[in-house]
């Protein structure tokens, strides 16, 4: 009994010392100078709070615990090792319907345990936690699925059918009416299954119709939700841990969802129950697009100061970003002024365009956040827009009928020169047409982004060379 | 167990730390930054062993095995990504060194 008790204190003190870690080491991932060894630290704080849990489990069911350990780690850390880059954003959606699976099945171990016979009824705080957890660890967890199997393109369009909105509410409804009945009647197995099913169903159909553009927003949305969850699910199980992390997570998952949605100038309502493209069709747009090779582009960049960058998912997609680094680096080596812009919500994830050039090799302090770039674009040569569309219309400040109208821009279109990157004439993902392409001193080289850098790279060479 | 409105205030106090530390966050580190609190969550895991360990009936057994292998899928998961991302994060500055 001695032992026991000084292994709870012990195991007690290692969570407190891991929710420390936790918040310093999400307080440093905030700060580019130090995101690095923030998210060493928090794992440390995994690694002391999973240990001291031994400890205090004293080796019950340890095979079965080991097992679950071993077949959760292996693997999603050599999946997690060996992943492109580009496909981030779905790893952490899925990462974090895992959590969300989790949350779910503690509060469904802990409702079936209350409705044992025998057992002594706990108190309604307690259950209603632990239902609250159950139902938004559920939400999240076949949310977030849906969402990787959207960003994955297993999914790749929006399912919308009449009457959708309705059955939605009806779903959700039917899964609150459940929660209540296991709070406030009766726990049997029956409702607890039926309860689930419910809940389960309601994230599937809640994440259906909402479209790839706005999954950034979901994910975020889904993050913040498994935060809260195993927040609650931790006071079921009364474990301090659990509650500080899970909460310190709800919080900055909501206010970084909230970031999100304001850079899209749509509050979280709309991107959850409407879509773009559902506002009005815009203003026609007169004229044409006037297309430009690859050796007058490079001409255009050869008697440029300044040149700014401004990529897009299309960038992702292609795989450009190396090539884009490679042409930057040339550019700079003939004394051009060379940054890249960066939209708040360009790419997948925010942020997601960032990550890709990091990862190309570009220093973090090129990339420009959109406000502070916008002023510059006025005294910029050429701007080269690759692989980005809907962040750069500039319909969304001037025409009113236009479903983005009122969304943030990059001011793509106050540079004195604008090369637009582009496969082919189609639209965004908002599905409207770009003012910005047919304007008079923009032209578009249409091809794939990574061979137009190439081509790029080598006409310029050409011209330094004295070639032509 | 822990007194209802103690745990409201940790609620709280969480909930404003959380907001906080990451007020000034720059659009640079919105994607390593959902990652890592979406590690951070992984700590279910925690719940997720206690839960098992404490389990007797097969079904709990089973349910508590479910919850153990998706919050380690959280963790480990979590973390390789965001050491991924935040790996390649360097100024033009390093470079020169």
């Amino acid at each position: 009994m001695e032992m026991h008790t000084a292994l709870e204190y012990l195991a007690k003190a290692s969570y407190l010392l891991a929710a420390i870690l936790f918040i310093l080491g999400i307080k440093r991932m905030a700060s580019p100078v130090t995101a690095r060894r923030g998210i060493v630290q928090a794992g440390w704080g995994m690694v002391i709070a999973t240990l001291a849990t031994f400890a205090i489990t004293r080796g019950h069911n340890i095979g079965w615990i080991v097992g679950g350990i071993a077949i959760g780690v292996i693997p999603t850390w050599l999946w997690g090792r060996k992943v492109a880059m580009t496909d981030m954003p779905q790893m952490v959606a899925l990462f974090n319907g895992m959590g969300g699976g989790s949350a779910a099945a503690i509060g469904a171990g802990e409702l079936l345990k209350f409705g044992q016979a025998g057992e002594v009824a706990p108190p309604v705080t307690i259950l209603v936690m632990a239902v609250v957890g159950a139902l938004i660890g559920s939400v999240s967890m076949t949310g977030s699925l849906i969402a990787w199997a959207k960003l994955d393109g297993r999914m790749d369009r929006r399912f919308i059918f009449a009457g959708q909105k309705l059955i939605n509410l009806l779903v959700f409804a039917a899964a609150i009416l459940a929660g209540l009945a296991l709070i406030f009647w009766d726990l049997h197995p029956a409702t607890v299954i039926v309860f689930f099913v419910l809940a389960l169903a309601f994230g599937v159909l809640m994440t259906l119709p909402i479209g790839g553009a706005d999954m950034p927003v979901v994910i975020s949305l889904y993050n913040a939700l498994t935060g809260l969850a195993v927040a609650f699910e931790g006071y079921a199980m009364g474990i301090e841990a659990l509650i500080v992390a899970g909460m310190v997570v709800g919080a900055a998952g909501t206010f970084l969802t909230q970031l999100m949605a304001k850079a899209m100038n749509r509050p979280i309502s709309n991107v959850l129950f409407s879509n773009f493209g559902g506002g009005g069709a815009g203003e026609t747009i007169e004229g044409a697009q006037k297309p430009i090779d690859a050796a007058d582009a490079a001409s255009l960049l050869y008697m440029a100061e300044k040149v700014i960058i401004v990529p897009g998912y299309g960038m992702a997609v292609a795989q450009a970003q190396h090539k884009i680094w490679e042409l930057s680096q040339a550019l700079m080596k003939t004394g051009k002024e060379v940054k890249f812009a960066i939209h708040p919500v360009a790419g997948r994830m925010p942020g997601h365009m960032n990550v890709l050039l990091a990862e190309a090799g570009v220093p973090y302090d090129l990339i420009a956040d959109m406000d502070d770039i916008n002023p510059e674009f006025k005294t910029c040569d050429v701007a080269i827009v690759i692989g980005a569309n809907d962040v750069v219309n500039p319909a969304a400040k001037t025409d009113k009928s236009s479903p983005i109208f009122g969304m943030p821009i990059l001011d793509v279109v106050d540079a004195r020169q604008v090369i637009v990157i582009k496969r082919g004439k189609g639209t965004g993902f908002a599905g409207i047409e770009n003012a910005l392409f047919y304007q008079d001193n923009t032209r578009m080289l249409y091809a794939d982004g990574k061979e137009a850098a190439n081509s790029l790279i080598t006409e310029l060479k050409m011209i330094e060379g004295g070639g032509h | 167990m822990i007194d209802g409105f103690l745990a409201l205030y940790i609620f709280m106090l969480a909930a404003f730390t959380g907001k906080e530390i990451i007020g000034r966050v720059p659009v640079i580190l919105h994607t390593p930054l959902m990652s890592g609190s979406n590690f951070v969550h992984g700590i279910v895991l925690v719940g997720a062993m206690i839960a098992l360990a404490h389990a007797e009936s097969p079904l709990a057994i089973g349910i508590g095995f479910v919850g153990v292998i998706l919050g380690a899928g959280n963790a480990a998961g979590g973390y390789v990504v965001t050491e991924r991302m935040l790996e390649m994060f360097k100024s033009s500055k390093d470079g020169k060194k």
